[in-house]
């Protein structure tokens, strides 16, 4: 089952062709991770993936609807790079707010609140959290009202090694209930907790696999080196 | 439109106010205090304060609130939190008019205070209604509103945001007639002012003070709320689900 197709899908932004012709799937009930250094376009394609990018050509379904489309909105749970929750609420506030706006059942702020382990700042305000908090506080809006896939643009930047496991284990937990996700991230050693890896370099994608596909492809033992073999071959 | 969804932008704003009490002390503030200035300032020329009293009641709001909505609405912008409310079922029109409830709160209760020491303290006396001319400070408080949204997408910083308030509002207030009566202007200023929506919303004011509440008085009121839905559907196109 395919949750996301994307079709040569181009991005301009500015001058600069950000996404040439990028085809790509996401499976559905899975932990996609897609992974590339900053500026790969892993945000320019993400943005596309929740219908905020405006696009230059191509094409990109969603759960069955075109990318952006009405019926998606409460279907889809978006976290974007910057921790986007209202710094001046507290955690327990900005969730309520995006609840309403949801219109999710009563009780899903504080779930989503204690899902991320924030229950003990719930009454703090956003803005003072530490940034591992503050990131936290942004993903448990994407969690609200249960959406069935979750689109999360480096959700575990600068968090601890241990809220970073918990967080990948959440991930896996929600897979498991049938739930769609796809997680970026710049750092290789978290392409080993997905279950399969979209590689993006300079708005292509080099490489669409599992893990354990792409060591025994490259050869490689990490999945950093296998990047790197990979660039290589793409060089040459 | 959800009344829900509209309901809690509403609610967020006015939360999000509560924690900004200087803001709130300030706007709340600065609009009284600088009445009883001017009435003590023409202390001697009572006239003078009579004239110019309700009219600059009816504009504070109008600053105030074109300042605070580009600003928040460009924190909306700049923050990632719009971005993210234009992916969920949250439609523009309930962002605009959740915003307009929480505003509109506010200004009334600016109007509410700055009237009371207006006409209760300082004996500002006008023929026509008073709750007339409180009631048109609101509605320039929603024409500030709707100004202050359309601008907000036109700056990239708060700094710009804030500068905008000079470059638009300020010759506006210079040309809308309470400085320097229309009718003695250079023509070529005069057909700026004719342009300008605050001369209409001036006009409307200096007529309910004056009790003629005329043809005329309709028609400025009428080009107020034109005014005022033009610069909401400017500022709503503004809103963008997708961006560059």
């Amino acid at each position: 089952m395919t949750a996301v197709l994307v079709d040569e899908l181009r991005v301009i932004r500015g001058k600069r062709v950000v996404l040439p012709e990028l085809s790509c799937e996401v499976a559905a009930g899975r932990v996609t991770g897609l992974l590339g250094p900053s500026g790969s376009g892993k945000s320019t394609l993400i943005r596309s993936i929740v219908g905020v990018q405006r696009v230059a050509g191509g094409r990109v379904t969603v759960l069955g609807a075109p990318a952006g489309s009405k019926e998606l909105r409460s279907r889809v749970g978006y976290m974007t790079q910057a921790p986007s929750v209202y710094r001046d609420l507290t955690v327990r506030e900005n969730l309520r707010f995006f609840a309403r706006v949801l219109d999710a059942p009563r009780g899903a702020a504080e779930r989503a609140i204690e899902v991320v382990s924030l229950a003990d700042h719930a009454d703090a305000i956003v803005g003072r959290l530490s940034g591992g908090q503050l990131s936290r506080a942004s993903l448990a809006v994407a969690l609200l009202g249960g959406p069935d896939m979750l689109v999360l643009d480096e959700p575990t930047v600068g968090l601890d090694p241990v809220l970073r496991r918990d967080l990948w284990q959440l991930f896996h937990e929600l897979a498991e209930t049938g739930k769609t996700l796809l997680v970026s991230s710049h750092v290789m050693d978290e392409a080993d907790r997905c279950d399969s890896l979209l590689l993006l370099r300079e708005g292509r994608i080099l490489a669409a696999a599992t893990p354990a596909e792409l060591k025994a492809q490259t050869g490689a033992e990490g999945l950093d080196d296998a990047f790197l073999r990979l660039i290589d071959e793409a060089g040459t | 439109m959800r009344r829900g969804a509209t309901l809690a932008v509403a609610i967020r704003v006015l939360s999000q106010l509560r924690r900004d009490p200087r803001t709130i002390a300030l706007i709340i503030g600065v609009p009284w205090l600088l009445e009883t200035l001017l009435e003590q300032l023409f202390a001697g020329r009572s006239e003078v304060f009579q004239h110019v009293g309700a009219p600059l009641l009816g504009t504070f709001p109008l600053v105030t609130m074109f300042l605070v909505t580009s600003i928040t609405m460009l924190r909306e912008r700049l923050s990632g939190t719009l971005e993210r409310l234009m992916t969920l079922p949250l439609g523009k029109l309930d962002l605009l008019a959740g915003y307009g409830i929480a505003f509109a709160l506010l200004a009334a209760l600016q109007i509410a205070v700055v009237s009371a020491v207006t006409f209760g303290l300082l004996g500002l006396h006008t023929a026509g209604p008073q709750w007339l001319v409180a009631a048109l400070a609101v509605a320039n408080a929603v024409l500030g509103c709707a100004l202050g949204l359309f601008v907000s997408a036109f700056a990239q910083t708060e700094f710009q945001a804030v500068q905008f308030m000079p470059a638009f509002v300020l010759p506006q207030i210079l040309l809308c007639g309470l400085f320097v009566a229309r009718d003695s202007m250079a023509t070529w200023l005069r057909w700026i002012s004719d342009a300008l929506p605050l001369t209409y919303a001036y006009e409307a004011l200096a007529r309910a003070a004056a009790d003629t509440l005329d043809g005329r008085f309709a028609a400025d009121v009428g080009v107020v709320s034109g005014c005022v839905l033009l610069s909401l559907a400017l500022g709503a196109a503004t809103l963008r689900r997708r961006t560059p």
